[in-house]
């Protein structure tokens, strides 16, 4: 008679394993994946209840809801990873409309063959990124496509949280005399992806700013409630942030050059690869447009925070009926900062 | 950033101004020629015509090698592409170069073909090498700045006996480009385009040298000043200028010391004439054939000719009716000259090459300056 118990199964090999077919095909292989990972790392009780849906409570009041999905490549980088970079990037969807964010879920597309220690090792990063945010991922999904047909693993992420009463944040907000302001240096997360890139990698310190940043808006909302558009500028950049701003809000801008924050390594790549840190991403970044009145408050609200440190006033909203952003450049003349064209660098985030 | 800031500097920048204003004669006007895309970037980039007198006008050149493809050439790369297994390695600024029957090469990506772009020509030999089963084609474009690089993978590919490596070369020369200009009828005869001087290529003159432009100083009588990319060395270029045609000189000047020698980099010169010879003509966008102004790769390294290898027929196919990029590259016309600038041909459906590369005039003006002459409210005033 053997001597293994009638219960035993055996664990999913996280060590040497790979996701194959059956991963996805709804049986014993795939509900023992969620088990030992999606529901031992995210570990709630919506996810614990193992239904198809999560049943929440939800207070009174309006409720935002973003979606977004990740297809960065590669799945690690300096700063962060595909896991961190998807919880981050929905939190911050729903945040940039003042809204405090409560809940996600999460869907993954996995390759036929994609390393199951990767995959754990991105699990366990975006259990760490919704934790330290506060955020739970109450559901989610996964789907496994023959080899070839994806890249290892592409995630989508969804979130919905709730407005405070007496905040309206909007993109078609912006007035003629309202200051621009940016809440740290831009265009980190895009260099340090394109410091990876196999036909380019270089080396920089420059690590991804990927982070969630509903803590920001949480105490730029509560010290200045009047904020009248937030956006985090994350494909496209800064430059095409303010463009989407512009022509939701129908009104031009004007844009200091020397004010705006550039680290000297992202000045530097760019300048090399022939980029403009204006149109490179960022992935924990926000720009806030403010009546002048209360710019000056705000800009101290958000130094006060770790990560608005470096916030900095960049410019001013103008009546321009053809909603044109320009520089003022450091070396004297203007320019159009126009929408960005064709792709700067394809999956980015 | 080091090296990078000091020739970006606004208050020298300004005080370079106020040298330019003093000197320029105001009763004369100067029509100055940019011949490098380079350049043409950093003028509307850096806002500097705002810091010109009225009199000093900047005419765009021909100097952009995306620009002055045909349309024959691209048909011919999107051919290539098309070969079942082949992969065709490209610089990024082709991808949108409107080609025959509405397709661009990202046109022909999307549909398929195995296209692929790379930031070096050594990109290229290494995607040869690590598909061993497939041909791979570098598709090679620029002036005398990309040759040498052209040059280096062969040479690699021939030493490392890649069979499936060859190059469709497109490389152009510059002084051939420059000497159309100047015996066009617009410029010799009919004096509709003023031409009083020239700023010199900066990166194509690292390898040239200043020497080849010495010829246009003394046969047209018109000033060369060879300057560098950023915005100080177009600035004090043209004031270097200004002060030729003010003495009624016609020298070549080098503004670009820090990188640029009257004889160019030999070794460089040596590796492009091993696998170069001249072609004895080729069609440019714009000029139309121009003699012995283009290159081909020479006889003895034939098996790394696409042209040869593939029996490539060029075809010259004429640019759109409406398209003045052909003027605009003589310098005879202004982007804003065009009917259909920034209305059907902007830089998401170009229908012309010069609103396609950053480099080109129609694109540089779009992006940077079409705001000029458009009134703005007070608070955006400078």
């Amino acid at each position: 008679m053997s001597d293994v118990r009638s219960d035993y199964v055996r664990p999913v090999d996280f060590k040497r394993g790979r996701v194959d077919m059956t991963h996805g095909a709804g049986g014993r292989a795939m509900a023992q994946l969620i088990a030992e990972l999606f529901v031992h790392e995210f570990d709630n009780d919506w996810l614990r209840a193992q239904n198809d849906s999560a049943c929440m409570e939800v207070p009174a009041g309006r409720m935002v809801m973003a979606t977004d999905s990740h297809v960065v490549s590669p799945l690690f980088f300096p700063g962060g990873d595909i896991g961190s970079l998807s919880v981050h990037g929905t939190i911050n969807d729903v945040a940039m409309s003042g809204a405090k964010p409560l809940y996600l879920a999460a869907t993954f597309v996995l390759e036929e063959g994609f390393a199951l220690a990767d995959l754990k090792r991105i699990v366990v990063s975006m259990a760490a990124a919704s934790r330290a945010a506060g955020v739970p991922i109450v559901t989610g999904d996964t789907k496994v496509v023959e080899k070839g047909k994806g890249d290892g693993v592409f995630i989508t992420t969804t979130g919905v949280g709730m407005v405070p009463d007496g905040v309206d944040i909007g993109g078609d907000r912006a007035c003629p005399g309202d200051a621009i302001i940016v809440s740290g240096s831009i265009g980190d997360h895009g260099v340090a992806i394109m410091s990876l890139r196999e036909n380019l990698s270089f080396e920089t310190g420059i690590e991804s700013d990927t982070a969630a940043l509903h803590g920001l808006v949480a105490a730029m909302v509560a010290s200045v409630p009047g904020i009248h558009c937030l956006r985090d500028p994350t494909r496209g950049g800064l430059a095409t942030t303010l463009n989407e701003i512009a022509a939701q809000s129908r009104c031009g801008m004007v844009v200091r050059e020397r004010d705006v924050p550039v680290k000297a390594q992202v000045n530097a790549a760019c300048e090399f690869l022939g980029l403009d840190p204006l149109y490179v991403a960022n992935e924990g970044k926000l720009v806030a447009i403010v009546p002048q009145a209360q710019a000056l408050h705000l800009l101290s609200t958000m130094r006060a925070h770790p990560l608005g440190r470096d916030a900095a006033l960049i410019g001013e909203v103008v009546e321009d009926p053809l909603h044109f952003v320009q520089l003022e450049t450091s070396f004297g003349g203007r320019r159009n900062v126009d929408w960005l064209t064709g792709e700067q660098l394809p999956r980015i985030c | 950033m080091k090296y990078i800031d000091e020739f970006r500097d606004g208050a020298l920048a300004r005080r370079l101004a106020a040298a330019i204003a003093r000197e320029a004669d105001p009763t004369r006007n100067y029509s100055l020629m940019e011949f490098c895309g380079g350049h043409t970037h950093a003028i509307s980039r850096y806002g500097i015509k705002d810091l010109l007198p009225a009199n000093v006008h900047m005419i765009h050149g021909p100097g952009c090698p995306v620009c002055v493809l045909p349309v024959g050439r691209i048909d011919n790369a999107i051919e290539l592409a098309g070969r079942p297994g082949l992969i065709l390695a490209t610089y990024a600024d082709t991808m949108r170069v409107p080609a025959s029957n509405g397709l661009s090469l990202l046109k022909a990506k999307a549909r398929g073909a195995d296209i692929r772009m790379v930031y070096s020509s050594a990109d290229a030999v290494r995607i040869a090498r690590d598909n061993p089963h497939r041909e791979v084609v570098f598709f090679a474009i620029g002036f005398e700045t990309t040759t040498p690089a052209t040059a280096v993978a062969i040479k690699e590919a021939a030493t490392l006996g890649l069979g499936n490596f060859s190059v469709f070369c497109n490389h152009v020369l510059t002084p051939a480009a420059i000497a159309n200009i100047l015996e066009s009828p617009e410029v010799r005869e009919l004096g509709t385009v003023p031409l009083d001087g020239f700023i010199g290529p900066a990166h194509v003159s690292t390898v040239i040298g200043s020497q080849p432009y010495e010829y246009f100083s003394e046969e047209y009588r018109r000033p060369v000043v060879i300057a560098g990319f950023e915005p100080l060395d177009v600035m004090q270029a043209i004031l270097m200028l200004i002060r030729q045609l003010n003495d009624g000189r016609a020298e070549v000047e080098n503004e670009f010391t820090r990188a640029v020698t009257r004889e160019g980099n030999a070794k460089a010169k040596a590796l492009v004439a091993d696998f170069f010879e001249l072609r004895r003509s080729f069609e440019w966008r714009g000029l139309g054939e121009v003699p012995y102004s283009a290159l081909r790769i020479k006889e003895k390294y034939r098996s790394f000719d696409a042209e040869a290898r593939y029996g490539l027929e060029y075809r010259s196919v004429p640019d759109n009716k409406a398209c003045e990029c052909g003027a605009i590259l003589r310098g005879v016309k202004k982007p804003t000259d065009c009917k259909v600038f920034g209305t059907v041909c902007t830089p998401e459906n170009p229908i012309g090459s010069c609103m396609v590369s950053s480099e080109g005039a129609c694109a540089a003006h779009y992006t940077y300056g079409r705001f000029k002459g458009v009134p703005v409210t007070a608070a955006a005033a400078p």
